[in-house]
């Protein structure tokens, strides 16, 4: 199938303004695995008529792994570039398939003058599916299955997000099985804090290992996760486990995807 | 006989109040040495969380046994304050039981009650000290508490068990006392849990009863006053400074980080030249950024640190404590305060504080510990008592990478890509939204 793809800059010059901006993220843009996920969410925005831009190009980096990292004035560099960007589009609304780019834009830019409406994947999904704007369709690929849902730290812990996520799982008709650290209790995959970026400190395991194992013995086929750093931990950590082969991490925009009404 | 009670107990009040005071207005002051955050807007979401969550102890009950335990020890601590109120009145005035005249039936109901909560205090701290000693529960045993944290754990149980025994010992002897109809001791009736226990005493002569509840009335008494003076250095303080926590804990998402103002502008004149005020009069020193030492942490992170009572929920929460490495938010929170009062001292001794070469960062907290971090905010969500590790550790980060330098090979790698390639990873910038080509093209 295919899906033609528009910037903000392309929106423009046909004086056109499209309904959300997509933020793809620097994962979603460069990793092999999670521009899966980019694609799977842009093909569903496509195939029921949202009308969304995306920056191409012009995207940068929001410097969320160097702020938490302690590098400020590269933070600030990023964000004032991208502000300087968003506001020249004039951008109201933005949906991003990542926690960390949602939880800086929504809470983090306000304060140097990116003010937006911003939402993560999830939750307009969950919009999309109650506004009968996503169809799934009948006995899906996901019918029954055994899923278990792993509560990214900046969507869950970070902004309060738990009901989202869970709700457009539902719709799936899957059996949920939730793990012992979920919700507020929730185990961080061991990306965030800029962990992602290097090489864990000296210990007895690695935090992506103690946490997949813990979502393998919930016996699911199916790791569902909102976050492509989150996805990139688990996944490790299912091969860890040996799992690979009977254990899938999928992001939520990539079972949706697969699960859309003709 | 008794004006001697009277004087002695209006002086040994007098010294605890005042020792209690010096100490408190010490705490107060080293709270200040933080920097300055306002935390005063949005009144009534602050006092809802107070309420909720260190006067209705919300965030305990995530694990019901010990909050059930917690509950008891502290509604008793709570409500047999009232008791204390009669018995601080007594002290003064002379008289024995003052307030059993006015509330008549209702005062035997009343002590009934505190009887019980006592009682359950009781039996709480033994189970309390079982769990900590017999039990060792791994929360309550890392090595992060060794030497005087255990010691202070165990002393504030054995003491509040101690208090307990008076009170009740006391009760008991009254009783006795009470069906003597003996001068002085106001016939009430039965007293609910220690009226099963007269018997106990009732061999002893009236004298001897007398000199018992009389022991047991001072020690009681003593002790209590000991305690509060104990509060100070324990991190018992916990039941005072729980409240004003709660009350000032940050409202915003726990994702939120806290701006810097001045960096912002730093780059805001960088890329805006023409914006930058011209050099002020008198230029002000450089402002450090980031925490190198306690007086760079804002204040509420240093009233956080006094508020600890290092029960060791975040740690055992943490991602990087549970897989073996140094990092403990609870120990982040102790080494904090330990800093702090080390400073106070300098303060105390020197008049001002003397650079004694040492600081929060490298001599109490290690650059490893605070890499080991997340960001997770898991232990955020853990402290019944709102107390925020993460917030420090991110100065602390911030100190590390902007001040010194401080990073990972690997974050410097990092860096550098965000800065060159607007992507921690060295990607080309126009391969961007290539993915864009490749669904065109399937």
């Amino acid at each position: 199938m295919s899906v033609t793809i528009k910037s903000m800059a392309e929106y423009a010059a046909g004086g056109e303004t499209p309904e959300v901006l997509f933020w793809v993220g620097c994962a979603g843009s460069f990793d092999r695995r999670a521009q899966r996920i980019t694609k799977a969410f842009a093909q569903i925005l496509d195939k029921v008529g949202v009308k969304f831009a995306i920056l191409g190009k012009e995207e940068m980096c929001t410097g969320d792994p160097a702020r938490r990292a302690g590098n400020e004035f590269l933070f600030q560099m990023m964000a004032y570039n991208n502000i300087q960007t968003l506001n020249g589009y004039n951008v109201k609304k933005i949906v991003t398939a990542c926690p960390h780019c949602f939880n800086i834009l929504r809470n983090e830019y306000p304060a140097l003058g990116g003010n937006y409406e911003v939402i993560h994947h999830t939750m307009f999904l969950q919009q999309l599916l109650n506004d009968g704007r996503i169809r799934i369709k009948e006995g899906g690929a996901f019918k029954g299955k055994k899923i278990t849902y792993h509560d990214s730290c900046y969507l869950g812990r970070g902004n309060g997000i738990y009901e989202a996520p869970r709700a457009v799982l539902e719709t799936l008709d899957v059996e949920l099985v939730e793990m012992k650290r979920c919700k507020t209790n929730g185990m961080c995959c061991g990306a965030g804090g800029a962990q992602m970026f290097k090489e864990e400190e000296p210990g007895t395991t690695r935090i992506n290992f103690d946490r997949a194992a813990e979502a393998v013995g919930t016996g699911a086929n199916i790791i569902a996760a909102n976050c492509p750093f989150c996805t990139t931990m688990l996944t490790d950590g299912v091969k860890n486990q040996e799992k690979e082969d009977d254990i899938k991490v999928m992001d939520i925009a990539e079972m949706v995807a697969l699960s859309l009404a003709e | 006989m008794h004006l001697i009670q009277q004087l002695l107990f209006i002086i040994c009040a007098g010294i605890a109040v005042a020792f209690f005071s010096r100490n408190a207005i010490k705490i107060r002051r080293n709270i200040n040495l933080g920097r300055e955050e306002d935390l005063n807007d949005n009144k009534s979401a602050r006092w809802k969380n107070m309420l909720l969550l260190a006067l209705g102890q919300k965030k305990m009950f995530k694990r019901p046994v010990p909050a059930f335990l917690h509950l008891a020890v502290y509604a008793g601590f709570i409500i047999i304050n009232i008791e204390i109120l009669e018995i601080f009145l007594d002290g003064i005035s002379g008289r024995h039981r003052l307030f059993a005249p006015f509330i008549g039936s209702l005062y035997p109901f009343l002590i009934g009650f505190f009887e019980i909560l006592a009682a359950l205090v009781l039996v709480s701290c033994v189970i309390f000290l079982i769990r900590r000693n017999l039990l060792r529960l791994h929360r309550l045993n890392m090595k992060e508490l060794n030497g005087w944290p255990k010691s202070d754990a165990n002393l504030i149980l054995i003491t509040e068990i101690i208090l307990m025994t008076l009170f009740l010992t006391m009760n008991t002897a009254d009783l006795v006392l009470q069906s003597r109809h003996i001068e002085h001791y106001t016939t009430t009736t039965p007293f609910w849990i220690t009226s099963h226990f007269t018997s106990l005493l009732s061999h002893m002569s009236d004298g001897a009863l007398m000199g018992l509840e009389r022991t047991c009335w001072w020690l009681h008494i003593i002790g209590i006053f000991a305690f509060l003076n104990y509060l100070p250095y324990s991190k018992h303080l916990h039941i005072i400074l729980a409240f004003p926590n709660a009350y000032y804990a940050r409202l915003e998402p726990q994702g939120k980080l806290e701006n810097m103002p001045a960096i912002q502008n730093e780059v805001l004149y960088m890329m805006k030249p023409e914006m930058a005020p011209p050099p002020a009069e008198g230029e002000q020193a450089h402002q450090r950024f980031g925490a190198k030492d306690i007086t760079d942490l804002s204040w509420k992170n240093l009233l956080d640190a006094y508020s600890c009572t290092e029960c060791g929920r975040c740690t055992t929460v943490c991602p990087a404590n549970v897989t073996g490495k140094k990092l403990s938010p609870r120990k982040i929170m102790m080494d904090t305060r330990d800093r702090m009062e080390e400073v106070g001292h300098n303060i105390d001794k020197n008049k001002t504080f003397v650079d004694d070469g040492k600081s929060l960062v490298n001599d109490y907290i290690t650059v490893e510990e605070l890499r080991a971090c997340t960001s997770c905010q898991a232990c955020v969500e853990a402290c019944p008592v709102s107390i925020d590790p993460l917030d420090i550790i991110v100065e602390l980060r911030r100190y590390l990478v902007m001040e010194e330098s401080n990073a990972p090979q690997e974050w410097n790698l990092m860096f550098g890509n965000i800065e060159n390639n607007m992507a921690p990873w060295k990607f080309s910038p126009d391969d961007r939204d290539s993915w864009v080509n490749e669904m065109s093209n399937s």
